[in-house]
This record gives C-alpha cells, structure tokens and sequence, in this order.
C-alpha cells in the first residue's frame, strides 16, 4: 500500500477531487497548510515598509492507495493541480505498512 | 445694556451633536490603532483608547476643564476652583460666553477633546506598555500637560491671547501635543523585541478602514463644532475639512505609487488621517482651494514621514510622530502661510502668500515649538519616573506571548474549533477543558450535533 502526498494550491483543490473521484478513489484526507519551494514567498507593503512573507497557504491532500493504483493516483494529481506557473506544488509516495478500518478492525487492502 | 444672553437651541443642538462624534472618535482611533496592531495585542491597543475614556471624562468634570477654561491665572493655567466637580450651574442662565450654550454642553464638547487627544498618544507604544504604567500616564500627563496647554492654546493663556497664534480646533494643543509626548514615550519605553527585523504587519486592514471612517465623520464635530455656533464659519471648516481629506488620500496615494508601485488601504486610510490632522487647526482661516493643497501637501510628507522611524531607529508603533506631529506642524504652519482675513476675522497677520510678510508664520511655528518642547520634557519625565517605579515596560515573556494575554487575561480572535465558544469536535472529547461534559446519550437517541455547540 502507499500513500499519496500532495502539497497543493488551494484553488487546485475542487479539480484534483473532481480527478480522484472520476479514478473511483474512495476517500481523501485534506488540510490547510503553509511552506513554499522554489517560488519563496510575495512581498507586501504597509506604510512604505516592506514585509516579505514567506510562507504560503497551500493545500495537502492524503490519499492511500494499493500498488497497483498508485501510478495513475498521482497522474491524476498532478493532472488536475497542474497550472504550469511556479508554485504548483509537490506530490511524492510513501509506502505504508498497514491499514486498519476503525469501524470494523478490518485491515490492509480490505481497509482502503 | 445689552441683554444677558439666553440660550440658543440651535447652536446647543448643533454642540451636543458634535460633542457624541467627537467621542466617536475615539472608538474609531481604537479600531483604526487596533487594525494596525499584531493581533496578539489589538485588546490592549483598544483598551488604552476606552480607558482614556474611562480616566479622563472624571478628571475633565473635577479639575480638568477648570484649569483649561477657568479664570487665566498668570497666563498659564485656568482657576482651579472656577468650575469644580462638585459644583452645579443652571442650564438655563449659565451659559458659555455669547454662544447661547448651556455651560455643561461646551464642558462636555471639550472633554472630548481631552480624551482623544490622550488616547492618540497610546499608538506610539503598543505591545510593550504596562496598563498601570499606562493608566497613570495618562492621568498624569493630561493634567500636567493637557489641561494647561489647551489654556495656553484656548483659554485665555499666552499662546492664544498674547502671541496671537491661532489654533482653530487643535493641530497645536491636540495634535503636535500627542505626537511630541509619543515621541518621548517611545524613547523612554524603547523598541518592541524584534523590531526591525521582525514582521509587523497590520493585522486587520479592514478594521483599519473602518476607524478611519469613523475618525473622519467624527472629525466633523472636531473643526466644525470648534465654531460653537452654527454659522458660515461652521460651514467653511466643515467643507475644509472635507476636501483637505479628500486631498490627502490622494497625496499618500501617489506617493505609494510612485515609490512602492501600488496604492494601498493602509496608506488611503493614513492619507485620510494626515489630511484630517493638518486641516483641524487651519479649517477655519484658509479658503477651500488652500485646504486641497495642503491635503495634498500633508498627505505626501507624511506618507514620507513614516518612514523615517526606520533610517532614525525609533519604534514609533503605528506613526503617532510620522502622522499627528508632522500633520500637526504642517497645518499649524499653513495658517501663516494661507491664513486670510478674508475667511476669518480671527486672522489679524495676513499668511504670507496673502501679502501679510512671515509675522503670523512666525507665532505659527513659535506656538508649535513650545508646545512640542513643552510636551515631549513633562512626558519624558514622567514615562522615565513610572519606568523606574512600578516599571512602564512588560516583561519579556508576556511581549513574546502578547500583552492581551499578559495584562488582560483575554484574546482577541479564538478561531480555533477546540477552544473557541463554537465548540467543535474536540469540545466532544472534554479536551477544550471549559466545555461542560455532555451528557452520556440515551442508547435509542440519535446523537445529537448539538452537543458539540
């Protein structure tokens, strides 16, 4: 199993859902978060001073997947979020070594 | 022999009008200082605006008005015992000069005026000063340099009736007053921690906008009710201070574009304010196209103005010095400059691009000199003394943490599900500590959300 990591912009959201769906993934975790990469932050000006913010609020969406699915989950991340302007964000995969359905206590792939 | 005057109902409507706005004013600066603040301390920002409120309304009634407006004792101080506290005047027969206003109304038009003219001060020091070290201050200073200043300036004391400077409605005695004693505090209490490496930003511009909406409705009150009577001197500070302001919003605004590339709220808001302040102690001797220029004038230096606490080293909060004392001096100086007789018989000297020669530039900036000296020697002596007796600066911790916490025991926002009065998921679990502990659900009842809220 692997989870899905993906920093986002936040109006990228609706369309990387709208893509995770039409892929029939079950559930999504989402969560306001703020960072920057290449792009840094903006700059703004009060009274003349300049204040450089630096962090940015982006969005991360989690999702967990089999292996099989893996591949195409972060096509369609990426597919969906992609802007082609700086600060599109990131997507990497982690492996994860089990799942447990609170509900039920089911585990690993009949968990997702 | 001219008869005794009686009362005038429609200058006492007119006075009681401009005496509320004028109070206005001071929740407005409160919103407007608060706005510009972190919001880690936008209470105590607040709280030094309304506690001005609270503190010097009581000593204005007992003593304050009477050492401004009592008898001149030596051209320095008004007759303590002229209209103290305990006193009571006839509504009827008591009256203000030759306005036809009851007593009481013009005693509490200008006690408006002290108010304010206090709480200006507190923008200069915000996240840093104790609210003892604050509260003190203010009753302190307003009697040993508010109350005598404003004689000096209004009630028969030298700066009015011997130097023959003119102050319409308070560039001198409110204005440059505050901006000098800011000045001095600031010194005194020195630099917020980080400051100026550390990101200070407003934290609300839109709260910024709207105190500096009600400063201006309220300013209205300020120039035009100075007249005390409703007539067409009334009317031209009233239009003066309008397009003044209109002027400065301008003249910030190109200033910005100019040197940042971008016009901001913050800077309309502050062009507004600069425009205001430079306009009250000239809106009444100018004609209306000299109160556009010296908007314009006063909203582009004080735009510049504010800027130089950062090449001076001084951490003047929210620009009290960059705003009040330079919009101050500009306008007082304007009256030398474009004063005519032709708009008021109060100008004797004509300005000096009237024909009049620079006599009247001269008393102009004489006055504002004194005062400013004046101010900023009594405030620096008294924010030292309180510095060095109960301590004028919190400590370090409480500024890191903020000062609302520190010295309030309140926050301003609680956005956070979890603590805030919305309750929230957390609330469920007993985490948010306050909440009470819900019940436990009958086994056949649905759970309800309501438990959480």
């Amino acid at each position: 199993m692997k989870l899905v990591t993906a920093v986002i912009k936040p109006y990228q959201l609706d369309a990387v859902k709208e893509a995770l769906h039409a892929l029939g993934v079950a559930g999504l975790t989402v969560s306001e978060v703020q960072g920057y990469g290449r792009q840094k932050g903006h700059t703004e000006v009060y009274r003349g001073a300049e204040y450089t913010v630096e962090f940015l609020p982006k969005i991360r969406v989690e999702v967990l997947t089999d292996e099989i699915d893996v591949e195409k989950v972060v096509d369609a991340v990426v597919g969906a979020a992609r802007t082609g302007k700086i600060g599109d964000g990131k997507v990497w995969v982690t492996a994860v070594e089990d799942v447990v359905r609170v509900r039920t206590g089911e585990r690993g792939l009949d968990a997702l | 022999m001219p008869e005794a005057p009686t009362i005038d109902t429609g200058n006492t409507a007119w006075l009681l009008i401009s005496s509320a706005i004028v109070l206005l004013m001071t929740p407005g600066l409160a919103l407007f200082y608060g706005g510009l603040n972190r919001s880690k301390g936008v209470l105590n920002m607040i709280m030094m605006s309304f506690s001005a409120m609270g503190l010097i309304s009581i000593l204005w009634l007992f003593y304050g008005f009477s050492l401004a407006f009592g008898e001149d004792k030596a051209s320095v101080i008004g007759d303590v015992g002229q209209y103290l506290g305990t006193k009571t005047f006839m509504a009827e027969t008591d009256l203000w000069g030759e306005t036809g206003i009851p007593l009481y109304v013009f005693m509490a038009f200008q006690m408006m005026f002290a108010i304010i003219t206090v709480a200006l001060i507190s923008g200069a020091i915000s996240d840093r000063a104790k609210f003892s070290g604050w509260l003190i201050f203010a009753g302190a200073w307003a009697t040993l340099v508010y109350f005598p200043v404003a004689h000096w300036v209004w009630g028969g004391g030298f700066i009015g009736a011997k130097l023959g400077a003119l102050d319409f409605a308070g560039g001198t005695a409110v204005h440059i007053n505050a901006g000098a004693a800011a000045l001095a505090l600031v010194l005194v209490l020195g630099k917020r921690l980080g400051w100026p490496k550390e990101a200070m930003k407003p934290h609300n511009v839109p709260m910024v906008a709207l105190g500096t909406g009600l400063l201006w409705f309220g300013w209205f009150g300020f120039n035009a009710g100075s007249e005390l009577t409703a007539d067409s001197t009334t009317a031209i500070a009233f239009l003066n201070t309008q397009v003044c302001t209109a002027a400065a919003v301008l003249g910030w605004l190109v200033v910005e574009k100019v040197r940042d590339g971008r016009p901001t709220l913050v800077g309309a808001s502050s062009g507004a304010i600069a425009g205001l302040v430079a306009i009250t102690p000239a809106c009444a001797f100018v004609a209306p196209w000299a109160a556009v220029l010296l908007g314009l004038v006063a909203g582009a230096v004080c735009a510049l103005a504010v800027g130089l606490k950062y090449k001076l080293g001084y951490d003047d909060s929210l620009d009290v010095v960059g705003v009040h004392f330079v919009g101050g001096w500009i306008g007082c100086l304007w009256i030398g400059l474009f004063g005519t007789s032709s708009v008021s018989s109060l100008v004797a000297d004509e300005g000096l691009f009237y024909g009049g020669g620079v006599a009247q530039l001269g008393v102009q900036a004489l006055s504002a000199l004194i005062v400013t000296v004046y101010s900023f020697a009594v405030a620096f002596v008294l924010g030292f003394v309180i510095e060095k007796t109960i301590g004028f600066r919190v400590s370090k911790e409480a500024e890191v943490d903020g000062i609302d916490i520190a010295e309030h025991a309140e926050s301003g926002y609680d956005l956070s599900p979890s603590t805030g009065s919305a309750g929230g998921a957390f609330a469920m679990a007993g985490i948010g500590g306050t909440a009470p502990a819900a019940k436990p659900a009958e086994p056949t009842t649905p759970v309800s959300e309501k438990v959480a809220g």
